[in-house]
């Protein structure tokens, strides 16, 4: 069986979404996605272990041979990937059964569920394959569930920011289609690992040069970079809490593994950053987004809109690292993806489980939750010291490399910058604990418990976890940089 | 142009006309698809959805430079990219010479079916052909969390139905005519679900047109009467076995050893397997895309009965 | 040049029309048919890069010699499919919206979020 992993990998939860609609009962659906999520995370685990030690695996669909059948193709890069979506979504799912009988009416939780499988299905698919098509297949499956767990948010608002998310991604989905077709129509084939052989050939021509920017400017529409960002912040507000803890953690990250994958492997290092100004661009959107995004999160009172806004900026670090087209710079680029997940996962789940206490997550509301919720706000707290990036935790690691990167190409004054936004962090993150802790709670409202363990055992895993990763760094590190070092291997 | 009504109906021409254009550029399996669902589905539902939420769009006062501003910078660099793209119809093209030859060449021994694009789709692409299953699962879940009512009780039933009943005394000609098509118009997707190996066709179609029958109906007949004859529960079930009955094949050709979908270790015989495979996947295809048809279009319809039914009780309600 | 890369700038036309409509446009339905017309347009630009002078629809035939390019269509039967998938999600989501806001202009629903946004400020400041 360990020959099919990789297809196991997607087909898994893909299969259990039908079955969840016909089991119908909301706790056994619940139960089942939980088992379904551990075993994609086993899977995971396994071909993880199985491309570190023997390298790329290449699984052959319907055994044809690659460029005319479909191909999976798991190396370093997405075997990490994988990791990091099937851990997010088992921490969930814990959660999930507590936070959605708040938010959801009772008769959609089973409907919730499916989407949740299949929107996972999607970005594993995403993940996996290595055919340019199959991507724009997944990419929808994974859109189409989204926009619907999104619209299932309790506020109005959540199906207005829905509606704008489904326009905005259909349109960067049509535009990654269009880009697929020029390559094409240039090469003649699909597969990723065919066209990176084929495309050098006619890389000087015009087409390809257009297929390039349609594939990166609807990937940056997907990936929310800044000045593309606005369907994002009402998305991540309104949605339901486990799906904003979810996608929070996984959908941008996803984007940018495509992105990655299409600069570097596909189009070839020496085509996407010679021939096209693409460092200059991503470094000074990427630098615009940090300071954008973070300033407009010191402002905001809904603290979900605070931490969506925060997404954004640290989009905007991973987005420089990658601009740099070094092994470092995307090695930072790779532990921010693994470490920001870590993070804003535990904030989110933390935010869920304030949702599911006290019923919204405005700022005063959080007034003395510091005594009444200590071990949720202790969360937030670590949280938010790893965003700002304190020693001894993971923020920390993945920022001390991308300065580390930057300077090894002498570019200080960027480095500094990056430190100065860090300072916005700690402006926005300091603004919620002051209230939390040094504010005496509203007199109207109710005091309230502490958050149930069926939350405070996912979250504090995470916590651990980012801790543990920001002191000892010898698994994440060490698979970022082999990824990181293998993708310039291929292309140099 | 401000009546949605308008803007719709020439939207359902311009699919009917860019279906057209198809079977002149000889893709006759994407016109047919093309013709159902940009002329018929997508259509047909624009209609239910601006019943209920109006049909005049209210004029914008800003003026929308930057919108044009945009489209005339992605309309500029698609027209630098074509310069360099190779001509049309030519057949020296790179796409012509890299992977689609083994298609048209090879496929007759390799599948043995005559229609190259359902070779193509159902088996040297059967995955991606998969995902597009699964997406239109997705839609159909997704309309299902959007609009499904919560089951009134029987009695609220039967006074739709009664109030349908009366509303479509009317139409007995229309009625009498449907009755008879209907049944034909069943026959017909059947056929184009087997012959879809030979000529254009399959399930996806086959999905379309028999949902359209059921649709006939339940516009005709009132929608608690279909709903009476088409159960709920039921069709949401055919959905999900359609999805798992594709992925079984995959599953099946796994235990026998083969790849996902290698559907050659299906039967001792490879082309027999090829067959069998493209056959119960067709099936799927269609179970799946009829039923998620059928679901869409009864929560449309479902969801406007549901709007009336609330304003009814509310107008009652004031006027005591 | 003119005769060869006519298609491909008719498309690029029907695209960009399509494109303005959805950005341009306050209805929400109507963007969803701009929305559907920029699909479609990408589909004819795929269909017509698979033409071959001379051939024939791709269903082997005895004495036919040239078929037009097959894997084209395949990819956009799969590209229709997802795209009634959208419309119909996207409308349903109309519909929603409709309820909810009791309108479907783009501008009426941003004033009446942003006038909640400013009530919920003034509370907070009394």
């Amino acid at each position: 069986m360990t020959a099919h992993l990789p297809i196991l990998q997607v087909i898994i939860p893909l299969m259990a979404a039908p079955i969840c609609l016909i089991l119908k009962r909301a706790k056994l659906v619940w139960l089942f996605s939980l088992i379904v999520s551990v075993l994609a995370f086993s899977v995971s685990v396994l071909l993880l272990q199985q491309v570190m030690t023997s390298g790329v695996i290449s699984y052959e669909l319907g055994g044809w041979q690659a460029p005319w059948g479909i191909e999976y193709r798991i190396d370093k890069l997405n075997a990490f990937v994988l990791l990091i979506i099937t851990s997010i979504s088992t921490l969930v799912l814990i959660a999930a059964q507590a936070s959605i009988e708040k938010e959801i009416p009772k008769d959609k939780h089973t409907l919730f569920y499916v989407l949740f499988l299949l929107s996972l299905t999607g970005m594993l698919g995403i993940v996996a394959t290595g055919d340019a098509f199959n991507v724009f297949v997944f990419l929808e499956i994974s859109s189409l569930s989204a926009y619907a767990l999104i619209a299932l948010g309790k506020n109005r608002r959540a199906l207005w920011a829905s509606y704008q998310y489904l326009i905005m991604g259909t349109i960067g989905a049509t535009f990654i289609l269009i880009g697929i077709g020029l390559m094409y129509q240039m090469t003649g084939t699909l597969n990723m690992q065919d066209l990176s052989q084929r495309l050098p050939e006619v890389a000087a021509t015009r087409t390809v040069f257009v297929a390039f920017a349609f594939v990166t400017v609807g990937l940056c529409l997907k990936l929310a970079l800044f000045p593309l960002h606005l369907w994002l912040p009402n998305a991540y507000a309104f949605a339901p809490s486990i799906v904003t803890a979810f996608f929070a953690a996984t959908a941008t990250k996803v984007a940018i593994y495509l992105l990655i994958r299409f600069t570097f492997s596909v189009f070839g290092l020496s085509f996407s950053f010679t021939t096209i100004p693409l460092q200059t661009v991503f470094m000074a959107l990427g630098l615009i987004g940090i300071f954008v995004a973070s300033s407009t999160a010191i402002y905001q009172n809904n603290i979900k809109h605070v931490f969506a806004y925060s997404s954004i900026s640290q989009i905007g670090y991973m987005i420089i690292g990658f601009s740099l087209s070094s092994v470092t710079g995307l090695t930072s680029t790779l532990l921010h993806l693994f470490n920001h997940a870590l993070m804003k996962s535990a904030i989110f789940l933390a935010l869920a489980a304030i949702m599911f206490r006290v019923g919204n997550v405005q700022l005063d509301n959080f007034r003395g939750l510091g005594r009444q919720m200590p071990l949720t706000m202790a969360a937030i707290v670590v949280g938010g010291l790893s965003l700002i990036g304190v020693p001894l935790t993971v923020g920390f690691v993945s920022k001390w490399y991308l300065l580390t990167a930057l300077l090894e190409q002498g570019w200080w004054p960027i480095a500094a910058l990056v430190l100065l936004a860090s300072i916005l962090a700690v402006v926005y993150v300091w603004r919620i604990v002051e209230v939390a802790y040094f504010k005496e709670p509203l007199p109207d409202r109710a005091p309230v418990k502490e958050a149930p363990l069926i939350f405070l055992v996912p979250i504090w895993i995470l916590v651990i976890a980012n801790v543990y990763f920001g002191i000892d760094t010898r698994f994440s590190v060490q698979v970022a940089e082999s990824a990181a070092q293998s993708l310039f291997g291929v292309s140099l | 142009m401000k009546d949605l009504f308008a803007v719709i109906m020439l939207s359902g021409i311009y699919g009917l006309l860019s279906a057209s254009f198809f079977v002149a550029m000889d893709a006759v399996d994407v016109a047919f698809t093309e013709a159902a669902v940009g002329a018929g589905i997508s259509t047909l539902l624009m209609l239910v959805v601006i019943t209920m939420t109006g049909r005049k769009e209210k004029p914008t006062r800003h003026k929308p430079i930057s919108a044009l501003f945009v489209v005339i910078i992605t309309g500029g660099l698609l027209i630098y990219g074509t310069l360099d793209m190779p001509y049309f119809g030519a057949a020296d093209a790179p796409i012509h010479n890299h992977t689609s030859p083994r298609y048209i060449n090879d496929s007759m021994q390799e599948i043995g079916i005559p229609n190259i694009v359902t070779s193509v789709l159902a088996s040297y692409r059967a995955f991606d052909t998969f995902g597009e299953v699964v997406v239109i699962f997705t839609a159909g879940i997704g309309v299902l969390a959007m609009l499904s009512v919560a089951r009134r009780k029987e009695d609220e039933d039967d006074e739709i139905a009664s109030i349908n009943d009366s509303m479509h005394q009317q139409h007995l000609v229309i009625r009498i005519v449907a009755k008879m098509l209907i049944p034909f118009i069943l026959l017909f997707a059947l056929y184009v679900q087997f012959h879809g190996d030979f000529g254009p066709g399959g399930g996806f179609q086959a999905g379309v047109i028999f949902a359209a029958a059921i649709i006939l109906y339940a516009m005709l007949f009132g929608l608690a009467t279909a709903r009476r004859v088409i159960n709920q529960t039921f069709i949401q079930l055919i959905a999900a076995i359609g999805v798992l009955l594709y992925g079984c094949v995959g599953l099946v050709s796994l235990m026998n050893g083969g790849n996902f979908f290698d559907y050659n270790v299906l039967s001792s015989d490879p082309i027999a397997g090829q067959h069998l495979g493209i056959l119960i996947i067709e099936w799927g295809v269609g179970c799946t895309v009829a039923s998620v048809m059928v679901i869409i279009f009864f929560n449309f319809a479902g969801r406007r009965q549901f709007q009336s039914l609330k304003k009814q009780t509310k107008h009652t309600e004031s006027s005591k | 040049m003119i005769v060869g890369l006519f298609n491909d700038w008719v498309v690029v036309v029907l695209m960009m029309i399509g494109l303005y409509i959805v950005i341009a446009h306050g209805n929400l339905v109507k963007k969803l048919i701009g929305l559907s017309i920029f699909q479609t347009s990408v589909f004819i630009f795929y269909i017509s890069m698979a033409k071959v002078d001379g051939g024939t629809a791709p269903i082997l035939a005895d004495g036919v010699t040239q078929y037009s390019n097959p894997l084209p269509h395949v990819l956009i039967l799969t590209a229709i499919v997802v795209g009634i998938a959208t419309t119909a999600l996207g409308l349903s989501l109309v519909v929603r919206i409709k309820e909810a806001y009791s309108s479907i202009e783009e501008e009426n629903i941003q004033k009446q979020d942003n006038k909640a946004l400013k009530q919920s400020a003034m509370e907070q400041q009394a």
